[in-house]
């Protein structure tokens, strides 16, 4: 296995753009290289992505293999999937991190069966176990209930997706160098019965949660749709999104878009106001890296007000209006 | 068209128990059910059953009791019911519960062409929503993760929407090939009083490792590549200080001169 | 107290209190408020074989009878009188065809009455004749092979939302009350429309609406049994469909009461929780103990029926008959009677604990925010349909009048 060297990460190109998980997954995989005394490759698949490189290298990338096709524009799996295998058989990495995005779970997953090798999903911290130089990932399972380590001993890569926002955002210090190298797209081999029909961007302001400072979450507590009003109202004082637990998704008072937790997205905004949120673990998952969290709930015993930074007692329909009427004084 | 739906039994709510001092699960008392994912996939295909006139079977892999969900499937309106069960399972990840699954997969197909397997996103007990890719991955089927609508159906191929973090792919995937799907994609019916009665009496089809002809070096604890070294409870932040005030009104002037005092506004 | 008797009874009520937590409770208030019909639970009960729990097996139903349908109105009910109404109405409207259809008629509407593909109602009602339904003033000509029908139906439940009326008209003014006779009428037969929506106290979800009939040709085989027997079939219809009713209101009374309870456990004055004050606690005990005499009553009753009504059903279907010629080889007892006390007893039980209730748990229940006063106001509907309470007491006298007459006392 001695072959098998240096720790890569994937850096997710879509719609032209590079994701900043890649600066997540440069701080994670910096860490293990390090340690090992190995190199940090990032890979870059699509169209038109080799202009990306020097971003990475800027922070911290030493390698980064790109495969450049136009059949690589959009996202097929076999496509993606087969192309990595063969980056993988031909250089062998020892570890490889992917962001726990929608494309780099089911990518992941489709790669580690072709590369013959095991994979944690949705890790939340990535080690190496200084004894044998193996991957220790830690991953939530049972809805955040536990915490479970995985290593995978016998194979390589040692194939890991971690979860976004796990780790600070990697940052661009001086112009650096480093190596480009390219991996020919073999048209032949890298196939799929699947077509890629189209992309449809979302609709809808305001819903990038992973980019605002400040998000205004309801929960169950709100009661009714209306709710809403009332928390869009904060949230454009302070400048900040609407959020969501699962319950008001389930109800049909918002978007799915906006679901907090384990089972939605993951946050990590300056400030968090959670408004009628019990603090389920499955919605803290979701939310607990937020620099400051905020609930107001009606519930004293409810979990959230031991795991907020303030907890306000109180009805929010009373509450936030208050808030509004102070924040104008 | 025939369409397999994978289901799993798992611990009915996410909720577990964890033994403080252990730090390990407690499982016992914990009542089991299908994961609830899997009801949103098993639900579209008795949707698209309806509609084109097709059938319906569900495939799990799981100890004994795990035909209970296989039993409810049939009150859901599956047709046929296969249960993977086998000691040589026991402990797999989801590298070897994949290849399993192809395997029983592949079984089945040989008596009755499958067009489409559906899995739900993930499981609430592992969440790690590889099950789907890595079916297809093992079977050299196309397919597509997070679908969270079939936009059309014909003899051939389905052309599925697919979301992404900006928005949503359209996709078209020839016949026969693999989605895992979000919620969105069904909304699971109630059981009928029929499908209820039926399922006490549905026969479950029964296969171990051999009657697949699954490779036993490719499965359970000892030969799946991944492996658990250690599991704890999570660590909980308990220091939240309590906003003080006569009322809602003064607790808010409190928060909001905190929030600005600390430049969090 | 569950009284099922069988596996089927017993799934019935596990499959329909399920639904009606998991579907009917989310949405109640919003489609009360909406007043609107949901064509989105329309699906859900067609989706869970909800339209089919009476019909014969042999046209895709599960072959439960009166007290499955009885059952499964209680418990969607229990949740939302309104929506439960959706799968109700069509039976309403549908079992005086299925009491009087030929073989070949049930072979034409039977299958798609079971999945709940085309809903049913039932047009008795005229402006000038509600409770004397011997008034109604809807005519039906012969000419040729068709019935001309003209006149005016009001306070229609599930109106414009229904596939096929089964309305009564006269087909022979002349006779009077021996002229009326059963048409199943289809949405879309030209010269048929529909008037005014009512706006309701209740059941506001169910739309109620006038149809109006302008020489409105309908097909002679549309004609449920034979002519100037109408009265008949209505008359056997209500005795299976008031024990319906009563369920509803027993539904509606212990929904009344699944909200009262928890609330007054929790509610706090004078530092204790309100239901230990025994002027509350012995209200509470009163109005369970009415609620389960009334469920108790509709049970028995249904069990009873069904104990003739299954046999005839196979009866019919066996020799090709209809399911009332059949019932009439069978018959023993007339359900008049105890129809119409089930049902007197069971609404005015509904509109006493509702009432109560919203009393018992004080200002809150009376917010929309709370379910309660729309249990109340749903209650009253079960005083009034198929049969106002002072009709039911008419019917109740007159049997016991006869019964008596009849020993000579």
């Amino acid at each position: 296995m001695k072959e098998w060297k240096n720790v890569w990460i994937l850096a997710e190109v879509s719609n032209g753009k590079m994701s900043s998980t890649a600066y997540e997954l440069i701080t994670a995989g910096r860490g293990l290289a390090d340690t090992l005394g190995e190199k940090l490759c990032a890979v870059l698949l699509g169209a038109d992505v080799k202009k990306f490189a020097q971003d990475l290298f800027d922070r911290g990338v030493d390698v980064v293999y790109v495969c450049d096709d136009l059949a690589l524009t959009n996202y097929v799996d076999d496509i993606y999937a087969k192309t990595l295998n063969g980056m993988i058989q031909t250089y062998k990495p020892n570890k490889f991190l992917l962001p726990a995005t929608n494309l780099g779970r089911s990518l992941s997953a489709k790669t580690a069966i072709f590369a013959g090798t095991g994979l944690t999903a949705d890790a939340t911290e990535v080690l190496i176990n200084p004894e044998d130089g193996q991957l220790h990932a830690t991953r939530p399972t049972f809805g955040g209930n536990l915490m479970a380590t995985i290593t995978c001993a016998r194979t390589r890569p040692e194939m890991c997706s971690l979860r976004p926002m796990s780790y600070p955002k990697a940052a661009a210090s001086e112009s650096k160098t480093g190596e480009v190298i390219e991996f020919a797209f073999d048209a032949g081999k890298y196939t799929s019965l699947a077509k890629f029909l189209q992309f449809i961007k979302s609709e809808g302001e305001g819903l990038d949660l992973s980019e605002t400072d400040v998000i205004v979450a309801g929960g169950r507590g709100l009661g009714k749709a209306e709710g809403f009003d009332l928390l869009n109202k904060l949230a454009e004082r302070l400048g900040g999104a609407v959020a969501a637990s699962r319950a008001p998704v389930d109800n049909g008072w918002i978007e799915y878009r906006r679901q907090i937790g384990l089972t939605g997205r993951t946050v990590k905004p300056k400030l968090y106001i959670a408004c009628g949120i019990s603090g389920q673990i499955q919605h803290m998952a979701g939310c607990s890296g937020a620099d400051v969290i905020v609930a107001i709930n009606k519930d004293p015993e409810a979990p959230i007000m031991k795991m907020a930074h303030y907890a306000v007692e109180g009805d929010l329909y009373e509450v936030i209006p208050a808030m509004l009427e102070a924040l104008d004084k | 068209m025939h369409v397999l739906a994978c289901v799993k039994q798992t611990p009915k709510s996410d909720n577990v128990k964890i033994d403080p001092v252990t730090g390990c699960l407690i499982r016992s008392g914990a009542e089991s059910a299908m994961n609830p994912f899997d009801e949103y996939a098993l639900e579209e295909a008795v949707v698209l059953k309806e509609q084109t006139g097709g059938r319906v079977s569900v495939i799990t892999m799981g100890p004994p009791a795990a035909e209970n969900v296989l039993r409810d499937s049939i009150a859901r309106g599956a047709d046929k019911v296969y249960q993977l069960g086998d000691m040589a399972f026991a402990g797999s990840d989801t590298w070897s519960t994949s290849y399993a699954l192809a395997k029983g997969v592949e079984k089945i197909n040989a008596e009755d062409k499958i067009d489409l397997i559906i899995c739900g996103k993930q499981t609430n007990d592992s969440d790690t929503g590889h099950i789907g890719p890595q079916i297809s991955a093992w079977l050299n089927w196309p397919n597509a993760a997070f679908v969270k609508k079939i936009v059309s159906v014909n003899e051939k191929s389905i052309t599925v929407e697919r979301l992404t973090e900006a928005g949503t792919d359209v996709l078209e995937l020839p016949f026969p090939c693999v989605i895992s799907v979000v919620k969105e994609i069904s909304n699971p019916r109630v059981r009928s009083v029929k499908g209820r009665m039926a399922a006490k009496r549905a026969e479950v089809t029964k296969w171990t490792a051999d009657d697949i002809g699954a490779d036993k070096n490719k499965l359970g604890v000892k030969n799946c590549p991944t492996r658990v070294v250690k599991s704890f409870s999570p660590q909980r932040c308990t220091n939240a200080v309590v906003v003080e005030g006569a009322n809602g009104k003064e607790k808010a002037a409190k928060l909001v001169e905190l929030l600005k005092e600390n430049k969090y506004i | 107290m569950d009284y099922a008797i069988n596996e089927m009874e017993q799934e019935t009520l596990n499959a329909t209190r399920e639904f009606a937590q998991k579907k009917l409770k989310p949405v109640r208030a919003e489609m009360d408020v909406k007043e609107a019909f949901s064509h989105e639970m329309l699906e859900e009960f067609r989706k869970s074989g909800m339209f089919g729990l009476w019909v014969p097996e042999k046209y895709g139903g599960l072959g439960g009878g009166i007290t499955c349908l009885a059952m499964a109105f209680e418990e969607f009910s229990r949740v939302c009188a309104g929506l439960a109404l959706t799968p109700g109405t069509t039976a309403l409207g549908a079992i005086p065809m299925f009491l009087a259809a030929t073989a070949e008629q049930r072979e034409r509407w039977c299958y798609d009455l079971a999945s709940g593909k085309k809903l049913w109602a039932f047009a008795l009602t005229e402006p000038e004749a509600g409770s004397d339904a011997s008034a109604l003033k809807t005519t039906a000509i012969k000419d040729g092979d068709y019935y001309v029908v003209n006149g005016t139906k009001h306070f229609i439940s599930t109106g414009k939302e229904a596939d096929f009326y089964t309305v009564a008209v006269n087909t022979n003014p002349a006779r009077g009350a021996r002229g009326i006779s059963l048409l199943v009428i289809e949405k879309g037969t030209p010269g048929f429309t529909f008037g005014k929506k009512e706006e309701k106290m209740g059941i506001r979800t169910n739309p109620t609406y006038e149809l109006i009939f302008e020489n409105v040709r309908v097909p002679k085989e549309n004609l449920l049994g034979s002519e100037g027997r109408g009265l008949l079939y209505v008359q056997e219809t209500l005795d299976y469909s008031r024990p319906g009713v009563a369920a509803q209101a027993v539904g509606i009374a212990q929904g009344a009461l699944d909200e009262t309870v928890p609330y007054l456990r929790t509610r706090k004055q004078f530092g204790q929780p309100i239901i230990t004050f025994q002027a509350l606690a012995h209200k509470v005990a009163e109005l369970a103990a009415k609620t389960e005499a009334g469920r108790a009553m509709v049970y028995n009753l249904t069990h009873r029926m069904d104990e003739e009504f299954l046999p005839a059903v196979k009866a019919a279907l066996e020799n090709g008959t209809t399911v009332h010629d059949e019932l009439k080889k069978l018959k023993g007892v007339r359900w008049t009677k105890y129809s119409a006390m089930a049902k007197l007893f069971c609404a005015n039980t509904a509109m006493e604990v509702a009432d109560e209730c919203v009393t018992l748990c004080g200002g809150i229940a009376y917010m929309r925010d709370f379910p309660l006063e729309k249990y109340m106001r749903d209650a009253k509907i079960t005083q009034i349909y198929e049969g106002t309470v002072h009709i039911q007491k008419n019917e109740i006298i007159a049997a016991l009048i006869k019964e008596y007459a009849a020993k000579g006392e």
